[in-house]
């Protein structure tokens, strides 16, 4: 354990990393999850079309496959860059791997909560006048989004989990599961003790997530 | 009593696919007037009401809304729904926002009112369907008579022509009816345009001055409610009312 805690600053670092992966990636991913959930909504059959392939093709793809595409394929073999420093180019291709594949997930969590407003208040708000777009924007999002807060702190907890591939698949991304490997490479931490340091940090980090999501949808619900 | 034509609906056909669910609807509601439409399951009543503020297309015919044809879409369309109350069988409250805001929410984004405006002709309404002590209470804490009078604040709220009520009643548990149908009276007494589908022959008898029976998409009868109710003429309109009289 001692050793561990002698290396505290390189799993902070590392978890650091982790953290950054995880904001930059959610928020991206919320605003392109948005961006494919009102196209899957559009009258626009093209629209519709895209954006359903999009979500059913990625989602159901191992995301070490998209990390890799995004690593090996984007990245390397075809050379596109993202920054100048080779850190923030292989950070910036996680980001994008991992949004990518998160905002599938973020669509489909808020189509199903724009599903479980009761087509009756739309009609009702049609009724009184209401446009197309005022209909959206002052009942049926905030609506959706309110009934869509547990399912996107899942959504979240899974993407900060699931930041540690960006590292095996091809990314050499810092972040906290590979400041671990290579903690054990150097042969300078104990194998067991380091396991279960780098897990709690992870529980540190997702259990407060889930408790905050659990609170504020019990705040926001909205009672029928 | 005046009687300018407001709402005209004439030759109206709508088909659900095969199902032809109004034919050759012909129908006349002069301003002031209560329109009962009576029927069995099934008969069309919803979508004729549905058709008049244009929540379902029609395949062919012409709806007029004082004089003006209605519009296909667009803001004319949003301004004539504006001008057709509507009342719905399940409420339909939204569920996020306060039993005041709900009656507001029309006249500041569709009517362009001020907030303080809005909420004091709101809190005006509310009083008027007896609830204005529960006007910051949210849909979901109110009983189902309480909600329904709330539903017709709301569409009171943008001073509509006409209401439309879909069975207004059917969704709530008998000792509530009362309180409803009482606030529907009274607006009928105000000189309210309304068109109301429902079974409630108390309601139609005390507060309707036209009694309509429609059975497969068709106005089949069209009466005053004493002779509507007393002396059915067409068969269908006396088999249905020996059905509904007897349980
Ligand atoms: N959106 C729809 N798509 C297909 N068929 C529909 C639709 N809405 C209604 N119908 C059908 O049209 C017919 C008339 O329906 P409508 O709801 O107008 O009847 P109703 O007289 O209001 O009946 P109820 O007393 O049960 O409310 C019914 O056969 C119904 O199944
Ligand atoms: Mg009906």
């Amino acid at each position: 354990m001692e050793a561990f805690l002698s290396n505290i600053d390189r799993v902070v670092d590392g978890f650091s990393w982790t953290v950054r992966l995880t904001l930059v990636s959610a928020l991206l991913s919320f605003v392109l999850g948005i961006l494919l959930t009102a196209m899957r909504a559009s009258p626009v059959p093209l629209l519709r079309g895209l954006a359903t392939s999009y979500v059913e093709g990625v989602r159901n793809t191992p995301l070490t496959l998209v990390l890799l595409f995004c690593g090996l394929g984007l990245n390397s073999a075809l050379g596109l860059s993202m920054a100048d420093s080779v850190a923030m180019d292989v950070f910036w291709w996680a980001v994008i791997g991992l949004s990518a594949y998160t905002a599938c997930f973020v669509s489909e969590s808020l189509r199903a909560g724009i599903n479980t407003i009761p087509l009756g208040q739309v009609e009702a708000a049609r009724s009184l006048g209401l446009t197309f777009t005022q209909n959206l924007r002052l009942i049926v999002i905030p609506q959706a989004l309110r009934t869509v807060v547990g399912p996107l702190g899942s959504v979240l907890i899974a993407l900060t989990k699931n930041t540690t591939v960006a590292s095996v698949a091809g990314l050499g991304v810092q972040e906290a599961s590979r400041e671990m490997k290579l903690m054990f490479d150097q042969g300078i931490a104990p194998v067991l003790p380091t396991f279960v340091g780098f897990a709690i940090g992870f529980l540190i980090l997702t259990l407060p997530t889930g408790y905050f999501f659990g609170w504020l949808s019990k705040r926001v619900a909205v009672v029928r | 009593m005046t009687s300018t034509p407001l709402v005209v609906l004439e030759n109206v056909n709508k088909h659900f696919g095969d199902l032809h669910v109004l034919r050759d609807i012909n129908l006349t509601v002069n301003s002031g007037e209560v329109v009962v439409v009576i029927g069995p399951s099934g008969s069309g009543k919803s979508t004729l009401c549905r058709t008049i503020n244009r929540l379902e297309t029609i395949d062919s015919g012409t709806i007029t809304l004082d004089g003006q044809p209605l519009p296909a879409e667009g803001r004319g369309l949003a301004k004539l729904r504006s001008d057709v109350g509507m009342v719905f069988q399940s409420f339909n409250l939204f569920a996020h926002k306060t039993v005041l805001q709900n009656v507001t929410l029309g006249p500041t984004k569709v009517l362009r009112q001020g907030k303080a405006e809005a909420e004091k002709r709101g809190m005006e309404l509310l009083d008027r369907v007896q609830i204005g002590d529960q006007a910051h209470k949210y849909p979901a804490q109110l009983s189902g008579g309480q909600q329904q009078r709330v539903a017709i604040a709301r569409a009171l709220a943008m001073n509509p022509k006409v209401i439309l009520f879909d069975e207004p009643t059917s969704a709530l548990d008998p000792e509530m009816v009362q309180e409803v149908l009482d606030v529907m009276t009274d607006l009928a007494r105000e000189g309210m345009t309304m068109v109301v589908v429902t079974h409630e022959m108390g309601f139609a008898r005390r507060a309707a001055n036209r009694v309509i029976f429609m059975a497969d998409g068709q106005i089949v009868e069209e009466n005053t409610p004493d002779e509507f109710f007393t002396n059915p003429r067409s068969e269908r309109a006396q088999d249905f009312l020996s059905k509904i009289l007897t349980h």
